[in-house]
């Protein structure tokens, strides 16, 4: 062991200095994207790799917030029955310029028919060629909500919809409605390796892609022909880094500037450490405990809340989220349009829970507390979450016991309506629109879906669906905030907490935004020196 | 030999076939669902389930999906990665030059350094020196290695700052990597101090990963150099007048290597079971983190071709130690 | 002749001169006695840990979050060892973590060694056929490293402190198989052994009861060297999420629960290591002793 002590001088004294590259900004990344085409996946990490810095979108999300604001289409008409959108696209927009590929036109319609096309027409050439899975397409119902789209010339493209769908337009600026390059694609097709398309993108957004090393190192830079402009930056770099004490570790030592989920445990230092700017802000999502109010007691809603009351909150926000989350008392986000702040939330207050419960003749009651196996932005630890839960109920004579399944299974058989137990579950919001938390995961029609509390309540269901069809915008607030009043009394969920977005980034990255959808987007960041 | 060398071959190939079934069966076994797991929070409905499924080909008999599994592999196709959508034999092959060239470095350190540490404890047998070896050697064997790495971040990257926390190379460095082993292509760019880059990269993971091999082999040379001290020639040639040196790290000393040779060896199997610890804590790109990720992401395809082939090497240096050995030692040939 | 087969049983079950002979040469490995006076504290440590543990290992103290052992700036006497980030009480964990690990080690062995003796013996004394066709199973489980096999086979059955150590189990049995057959196959054909058939002995006595025992010596070494294995991939399997869950305080699963406090608190992360790795050192310390005692090969060396 002598020796190897030797080889750590050794080092030591050869340690590098090596040729810092000029405007470069290293974002240490979480994990290695699946690959470069958004459509076909659902998580984050693939969408930073592809979607929200090399793609861009008909219409687009303000940087930093969720207001939807023309991207690839300059404006856009909506029929007065609300079935037919009509945009407008935007003319002289240049797709990237790279190693493998050369465009020889602009943006046009074809490249929006060719992007939306390829995922709902199983026909179509490249349906399959990503294993014909495109869960988010599907998971936000475009198969059943869009009749067709229809090339008008080479700057116009009309969506006929089903049905009007308040929130369509907000769907158009979400990763899976990405454009891609109609050209590039029947280029690949004809060199044979449509593969391709997920592996070397072409985008018109602010970077290009370089190359990719799995799971070490992903390159881009900035696209110079960008038609908001060239990006303050030169060159982007996603340094794939697992681990969130790692990353923080690089983040110390110069070896990265942004990095997205800190550990719960370091931000305490990160506060204090001048080497590191942290950033937060309100995420677009809720955790919460789901009960089965299929079956009893749990269908009772006093029994519900009685067991809302048991629960600590503020316990939980200390000890699982170190103070990184706020306790939620509605299913939406604070940060969301229409949130009902003259919600009132139920008091932490076992004796009167216990009480409560005696009166509804609920006595010995035990139940299973279901805790996902993994990390979510939610919900950091819920098996932590479930010890605690756990804790809190048999102050109040309720026996709980907790189990977990592998995540995959968790998801799947959660669902059954027949599940026995409460379940942790959670959810980031997609779009910024009150009816992707409130329909997704409380309408009757998610019950054996999404909607783990298999929550169906005609009164609360009503003022959604009308909220869904009606377009303007102040009358559809009245009605979310109206529902969420009614979701409150019903209490088919305890609401727990919204996490706190950490990001720590370097003092030298300015004009930095965190995404409140949970991107990281580059364009715009610059480096000082 | 040739008999012997044939009727090792043939021990291989209802091996190799034993481990294809192993492999294959061991996945279709494993609970969970990777369709749900792909689709998230949101939930896909039973009838898009069963599309899906129809297209991974799950929805086929388990004999046609091993047939078509086995019909794959003798066309050198594994499947296609159901997370990544990419060739499994692409993917293991991107990533294995990088637990090749960690492991390579971990077995290099190991017999630098217990090679001569078996030999000076043997010549000082029972002396101090011999005990303060030996322990070390012990502690180092029964080292938690996924603990000892933590530690030797937490003193020589967090604390000293002399290596960097995990990576393989600066990222300030950009060049083609044709040969996969960062020490060569760092070297082949020609771009100043990117060698010593990857070297300084390289340090703490080599050190966690040879922990072990280090302790085996230095208590095998050990074990060894005794054994072959008290043999009669040795005795002869230390009577003949012969140096120490001569003696000890000649004569002995060759002879000795034969048993540590193999130990070195059959390390393989070990040092990729601590590649997978390794790998894991420093962020290393190479096949023993991403065959933890796979089993996590349930990725079907990922585990069973790696599996198979993380079997087969160890197989194959398995077969070659097995036949070096029949080289050197002509007695086993006939066992 | 008769003398022998006579002899040969006494041996095997009640041996003053032996195990005399075995503790003195075993006495004189001061490392050996030094492993198995810590294995003895390790040993009382796991069956009377919740007599000796001040607090119940998971019991919560959340106005204590995390906090340093008693000699540091912040810590208290309250909780000698500190805490962790639940408030539960940092030297009370570890102690109970001493029964899992032992319990794990216990267990793994009994499994593994029961069914690798059995299948080794009947190895050895099967039919050319069969011999080969267990062997070339015991090789397709061996082509696999270790790990990488039981972390697989958790995942099939599902992460949990059992079939964490069924999957080692699994894995550590074929070394068993090997060493008992190899031993079987020398001793089979010894003239105590033609005796005992001779005197009409039938196969199964002959197997367990005449030559078992006399292939007892490397295999006592190699249960005691898959105990610290047992115990390490278990911990291993712990750290990577597919060991015993939390809130087991067993040491591997603590350390991975306790890996986000890596800059923050040292004593979370360094005390279950070195837990392990002293019971580990102890147990090969006296493996070693075993080994040396046991093996008259060595012993001269």
């Amino acid at each position: 062991m002598k020796s190897t002590s030797a080889l750590f001088c050794l080092a030591a004294a050869t340690l590098l200095s090596g040729p810092a590259l000029a405007n470069t900004l290293i974002y240490c990344t979480e994990g290695s994207p699946e690959g470069f085409d958004p459509a076909p996946y659902t998580s984050g990490t693939t969408f930073d790799a592809s979607s929200k810095n090399v793609y861009n979108r008909l219409a687009e999300f303000d940087r930093g917030t969720t207001d939807v604001v023309p991207g690839l289409a300059e404006s856009w008409d909506i029929s007065d029955d609300g079935k037919t959108v009509t945009f407008h696209l935007r003319p002289g927009v240049k797709f990237q310029t790279t190693d493998f590929f050369t465009p020889t036109r602009d943006f046009n319609a074809d490249d929006v028919i060719f992007s939306f096309e390829r995922q709902r027409d199983p026909d179509h050439p490249y349906y399959n060629v990503s294993g014909g899975s495109w869960e988010y397409f599907n998971g936000m119902s475009m198969p059943e909500l869009i009749e067709s789209i229809e090339k008008v010339d080479d700057m116009t493209v009309v969506f006929h919809l089903t049905r009007p769908e308040a929130p369509f337009i907000a769907d158009m600026a979400m990763d899976f409605a990405s454009i891609m390059s109609a050209e590039y694609a029947d280029q690949l097709m004809q060199a044979g390796t449509p593969e391709l398309l997920n592996q070397q993108p072409v985008g018109t957004g602010p970077f290009e892609f370089v190359a990719y090393q799995k799971d070490a190192v992903i390159r881009y830079r900035a696209h110079d022909e960008y038609f908001h402009g060239k990006a303050p930056i030169d060159n982007l770099v996603f340094a794939i880094t697992p681990d969130a004490s790692v990353r923080y570790q690089k983040l110390k030592a110069g070896e990265c500037h942004v990095m997205p989920y800190p550990n719960p445990a370091d931000l305490d230092a990160m506060e204090s450490d001048p080497a590191v700017n942290l950033m937060h802000q309100e995420g677009l999502n809720v955790g919460y405990l789901g009960y089965n109010t299929r079956m009893p007691p749990f269908d009772n809603p006093k029994v519900r809340k009685a067991l809302n009351m048991a629960i600590n909150k503020d316990a939980i926000i200390d000890v699982v989220f170190q103070g990184a989350g706020t306790k939620a008392k509605n299913p939406i986000p604070p940060t969301m349009w229409s949130y009902n702040d003259a919600v009132v939330d139920d008091p932490y207050d076992p004796e009167a829970a216990k009480k409560m419960l005696d009166d509804e003749g609920v006595t010995d009651l035990s139940m299973k507390i279901w805790a996902m196996p993994v990390q979510r932005p939610y919900n950091p630890n819920a098996r932590r979450m479930a010890e605690m839960m756990q804790a809190d109920f048999a102050k109040v004579g309720v026996k709980a016991e907790i189990v977990s399944y592998e995540w995959g299974e968790y998801l799947e058989r959660s669902k059954a309506l027949d599940r026995d137990g409460a379940i942790l579950m959670g959810w980031t919001g997609d779009n910024g629109d009150p009816d992707n938390f409130l329909a997704v995961l409380l309408g009757c029609d998610a019950v054996g879906g999404a909607n783990r509390a298999q929550w169906c309540y005609q009164p609360f269901d009503e003022l959604i669906q009308k909220a869904k069809v009606v377009s303007d915008k102040a009358e559809r607030t009245k009605l979310y905030e109206e529902a969420q009043v009614v979701f409150k009394e019903q209490a088919p969920w305890a609401t727990i907490a919204h996490s706190v977005v950490f990001e720590p980034i370097s003092p030298k990255v300015q004009d930095y935004k965190i995404d409140p959808l949970g991107g990281h987007i580059f364009y715009g960041v610059s480096l000082s020196e | 030999m040739l008999s012997f060398l044939v009727r090792r071959l043939l021990t291989f190939v209802p091996t190799f076939f034993g481990v294809t079934v192993i492999a294959f069966a061991f996945i279709r076994l494993l609970p969970g669902d990777p369709i749900a797991l792909l689709a998230g929070e949101r939930g896909v409905s039973p009838e898009r389930h069963a599309e899906l499924a129809r297209q991974f080909g799950f929805d086929q008999p388990l004999w046609r999906q091993y047939l078509d599994y086995l019909w794959g592999i003798l066309h050198g196709d594994l499947g296609i990665s159901f997370v990544t959508k990419k060739p499994v034999l692409t993917e293991f092959f991107t990533l294995f030059p990088a637990t090749l060239e960690l492991s390579l470095c971990a077995i290099l350190l190991a017999v630098l350094v217990g090679i001569p540490a078996g030999v000076i404890a043997a010549v000082n047998r029972g002396k101090f020196f011999d005990q303060a070896l030996m322990t070390t050697a012990l502690v180092g064997y029964s080292m938690p290695i996924f603990w000892w790495a933590l530690l030797l971040i937490i003193v020589f990257s967090s604390g000293l700052h002399w290596t960097p926390v995990s990576g393989r190379i600066s990222l300030m460095y950009f060049f083609p990597t044709p040969t996969g082993f960062m020490l060569i292509d760092s070297l082949l760019s020609g771009e100043k101090g990117a060698f010593a880059s990857a070297v300084s990269h390289l340090i703490l993971p080599t050190v966690v990963l040879a922990t072990i091999p280090l302790a085996v082999i230095a208590r095998q040379t050990r074990s060894a150099m005794l054994e072959v001290l008290s043999e009669d020639y040795v005795r002869t040639a230390r009577a003949k007048g012969l140096s120490p040196f001569r003696v000890n790290g000649i004569h002995a000393l060759r002879n000795a290597l034969i048993p540590v040779v193999t130990v070195i060896g059959l390390s393989v199997g070990t040092l990729l079971a601590g590649a997978i610890l390794t790998e894991t804590i420093f962020s290393w790109p190479g096949i023993g983190k991403w065959m933890v990720d796979s089993i996590f992401r349930r990725d079907y395809q990922a585990v069973q071709g790696g599996l198979l082939l993380i079997a087969a090497i160890v197989m194959i240096v398995n077969l070659t130690v097995d036949v070096l050995y029949g080289l050197i030692n002509p007695r086993i040939r006939k066992g | 002749m008769t003398d022998q087969i006579a002899e040969v049983p006494v041996t095997a079950t009640a041996p003053p001169g032996p195990l005399k002979e075995f503790w003195s040469s075993f006495r004189e490995n001061r490392g050996a006695v030094f492993g198995l006076a810590i294995f003895l504290i390790f040993l009382f440590v796991a069956i009377f840990a919740p007599l000796i543990a001040p607090y119940a290992p998971d019991q919560q103290f959340r106005e204590h979050l995390l906090q340093p052992p008693a000699w540091q700036a912040g810590g208290s006497w309250e909780f000698p060892l500190g805490t962790d980030p639940l408030g539960r009480d940092m030297l009370s964990r570890l102690l109970n973590g001493a029964r899992y690990s032992f319990f794990i080690g216990v267990v793994v062995v009994g499994i593994g060694a029961f069914f690798g003796i059995l299948i080794g013996v009947i190895a050895g004394f099967a039919p050319k056929w069969a011999d080969t066709l267990i062997m070339r199973i015991m090789d397709i489980v061996l082509a696999f490293p270790s790990l990488l096999l039981a972390l697989v086979l958790v995942a099939i059955l599902g992460p949990s402190l059992i079939n964490a150590m069924i999957a080692i189990a699994i894995v550590l049995q074929p070394h068993f198989v090997r060493l008992t057959r190899a031993a079987v196959l020398t001793e089979k054909n010894r003239d105590y052994v033609t005796a005992a058939r001779v005197a009409g002995g039938g196969p199964i006595r002959i197997m367990f009861r005449t030559v078992l025992p006399n292939c007892l010596s490397p295999i006592i070494v190699q249960a005691a060297l898959s105990f610290s294995t047992a115990v390490l991939d278990a911990a291993a399997l712990g750290f990577l999420g597919m060991g015993a869950q939390p809130p087991t305080p067993e040491w591997g699963t603590m350390l991975a629960e306790a890996r986000e406090f890596i800059l923050r608190a040292w004593w979370v992360v360094t005390l279950p290591g070195l837990c392990i790795l002293i019971t580990v050192l102890a147990i090969n310390l006296m493996g070693d002793g075993l080994r040396d005692a046991l093996d008259p090969k060595l012993k001269r060396g």
